[in-house]
């Protein structure tokens, strides 16, 4: 559509790119939203949603035979003070608010769960210290509810941290007040055989800006939606993902952001590395500006980097416009591969193979990493990926 | 002294299913302080030779020695041998997207030289040499050959081997695709190096208008895979003004 841009610079030889063609959103879902999973057929692996995952390796999430084990995953939450930390029954109005499930899975972990885990950050309230939610498995099947909500002017940083071995289908809203401003860091740091689905939903109120970083290291199957839409006008969203799949991976990033209000900003860079036999990361970014989203700002990228044979990329960027009212609207995605004649090139200036893939693994993310602005995950991050280098080098 | 010896260098390349020979027993010494040209016609494997002496995984030795100061440089990898003084000014220098210039140079420096330069003294460094080539300072921050002309690509492999020192430079049509002002700052470049009498350098050339600005001790002429002739600067007065029919005749090239 109009002011869109698909540029694929170089392919590769064993990985691959798909962009799509026009599409509408709303209508490639096998099945409207709902909270209820009823709603939704067992999916046989063909819908739109479903086409690039593997749905044998999910465990049984997307056809009701999980069954949540009780214990096997613990929820930790370390607040600083001012903060509210609640666990609260199903029927508490806050759930559901940001957003509905869109696929079999979500609603699955909506109709599934028990408690859901609530943290608000009073009106006003600017905390200097993050909230900290550690997520972590011992073998066990969760069906988890997270609401985190900032009152008007509040200001947080949450750092979700996934880790272990766990079976987890979640939807986690975050509600921000007007003027809020919420930083979401959740890291998948999951062992290998951790399968993870998850639907974010952030709701963003008048003047409000939210920053999503979604980092993907780990599990067998990581399967996530972040999805933005605006509570009001002048609301600004920048979601930032960084994956690095391994052989036999599967790293799957979908998001929405629905521009359904005025004067709303979106900014996406997700950028991944792969390495190894059959890692495979997939990359949907949907952008809808709909017919009243006048003045709307929005552009996303994605960028893949493979480093060795065998690896694929699925990459999707999808604009949908309904107004021409707008600032501005783009998308890009490009799958590059580090080569034998840039490793010959480095290597002849003197620099060792295993340093130079670091070199360019490092400075493929380093500009994404700066952008998190939370110093500690930022130095996690870097040992991560050098450790991920190491351990296949 | 360096000395860089090839003995009877033979080589095979990979194409179509088929194994060709393209170097067929190739014999050259350089030592420190001499310039080499070689010069060919195109096909005659002089490319070939250069990709060769640096390692390039496509090409097979199948036969001949080549020695630095009597180290294997055949036993070495490709890092090795850049570390153990040889270095390749390439003819097409690859992008390498997401690593600065800056941050290339230094970690090439390190790995050179076998600990970090120290930072003061390398930014000074770094910045004096590029003034010499004429490269703007906000070349350092760009990602290597992302966007180079052809004329920026050659003064940053230039730029390397002032900051590189090595024992031994191969000059890979480093004077293809310049413009005159172009070619004239490559070659005060490589002049610089030369003037050290640190460095032993092979000059790999089509063309005779790069020795106008750097005068070569010796001049081989490259056909079919080997020298074929050698002689002082007087030779490339020669093909200046015969060419390299003389040598193409009767099959001796490919």
């Amino acid at each position: 559509m109009a002011e869109a841009q698909n540029i694929p610079v170089g392919s590769t030889t064993a990985g691959s790119i798909a962009v799509a063609a026009e599409s509408t959103v709303a209508t490639r879902m096998s099945a409207p939203p709902s909270f209820d999973v009823r709603d939704f057929p067992v999916p046989h692996g063909r819908e739109e949603e479903w086409r690039f995952t593997p749905l044998e390796r999910l465990r049984g999430l997307h056809d009701g035979t999980a069954v949540a084990t009780g214990e096997g995953v613990t929820v930790e939450v370390e607040a600083p003070e001012g903060v509210t930390v609640e666990t609260v029954g199903r029927d508490d109005a806050r759930i559901g608010k940001a957003g509905t499930p869109v696929d079999r899975v979500a609603a699955q972990a909506y109709s599934a769960f028990e408690k859901a885990g609530v943290v608000t950050v009073p009106k006003e309230t600017v905390l200097t210290e993050p909230i900290r939610i550690a997520v972590h498995g011992e073998g066990g099947v969760r069906f988890g509810h997270q609401v985190i909500e900032l009152g008007a002017f509040a200001e947080a940083v949450v750092v979700i941290d996934h880790t272990g071995d766990a079976v987890l289908a979640a939807n986690v809203d975050y509600i921000l007040g007007d003027g809020a401003k919420l930083t979401v860091v959740s890291v998948q740091d999951w062992d290998d055989e951790a399968v993870h689905v998850a639907q974010h939903n952030a709701l963003i109120g008048r003047d409000a800006s939210f920053k999503s970083v979604v980092v993907t290291f780990g599990g067998d199957l990581v399967r996530l939606h972040p999805r933005v839409s605006y509570a009001g006008t002048g609301g600004e969203a920048e979601l930032f993902g960084l994956y690095f799949t391994d052989a036999g991976q599967h790293q799957e990033h979908r998001l929405l952001v629905d521009h359904n209000a005025p004067h709303c900003k979106s900014n996406v860079v997700y950028k991944g590395a792969l390495q190894g036999d059959d890692a495979h990361a997939v990359w949907i970014g949907d952008v809808l500006i709909e017919a009243k989203a006048e003045g709307t700002d929005t552009y996303e990228m994605n960028r893949n980097l493979v480093l060795t044979d065998g690896a694929r990329v699925d990459s999707v960027p999808n604009l949908e416009i309904e107004t021409g009212e707008i600032v501005g609207a783009g998308h890009a995605s490009a799958t590059g591969r580090f080569d034998d004649e840039q490793l010959f090139y480095l290597m002849a200036r003197g620099i060792p193979a295993d340093e130079a893939r670091r070199l360019v693994v490092r400075g493929f993310f380093a500009e994404l990493v700066q952008q998190i602005g939370v110093e500690d995950i930022e130095t996690r991050l870097l040992e991560k990926i050098e450790a991920e280098l190491e351990a296949t080098v | 002294m360096a000395t860089l010896e090839i003995r009877d260098l033979r080589v095979t390349v990979e194409a179509d299913n088929a194994t060709k020979e393209i170097l067929k027993g190739v014999d050259l010494t350089v030592k420190q302080g001499e310039t080499h040209a070689i010069m060919g016609p195109n096909g005659s494997g002089k490319s070939t030779l250069a990709y060769s002496l640096a390692g390039h995984p496509k090409y097979t030795i199948t036969g001949g020695t080549v020695t630095l100061d009597g180290e294997d440089v055949l036993e070495m990898s490709v890092d090795e041998r850049a570390r153990a003084g040889l270095f390749l000014a390439m003819q097409y220098p690859v992008e390498v997207p997401g690593v600065s210039v800056s941050n290339f140079l230094r970690t090439s420096a390190t790995a050179i030289r076998g600990e970090a330069p120290k930072l003061r003294t390398w930014v000074k460094e770094v910045k004096e040499a590029m003034e010499r080539l004429n490269m703007d300072p906000s070349f350092a921050e760009r990602n290597v050959n992302e966007g180079f002309s052809g004329g920026e690509k050659k003064r940053h492999e230039i730029l390397q081997l002032e900051l590189l020192k090595p024992k031994v430079a191969i000059l890979d049509e480093t004077d293809s695709g310049l413009d005159v002002d172009a070619l004239r700052i490559v070659s005060e470049g490589v002049n610089r190096v030369r003037e050290t009498g640190e460095v032993g350098t092979l000059l790999i050339t089509h063309y005779t208008r790069i020795l106008r600005y750097i005068k070569p001790d010796h001049v081989h002429v490259f056909a079919g895979g080997k020298i074929v002739e050698s002689g002082g600067a007087e030779l490339a007065d020669k093909l200046e003004n015969e060419g390299y029919e003389a040598y193409t005749k009767g099959g001796a090239s490919e």
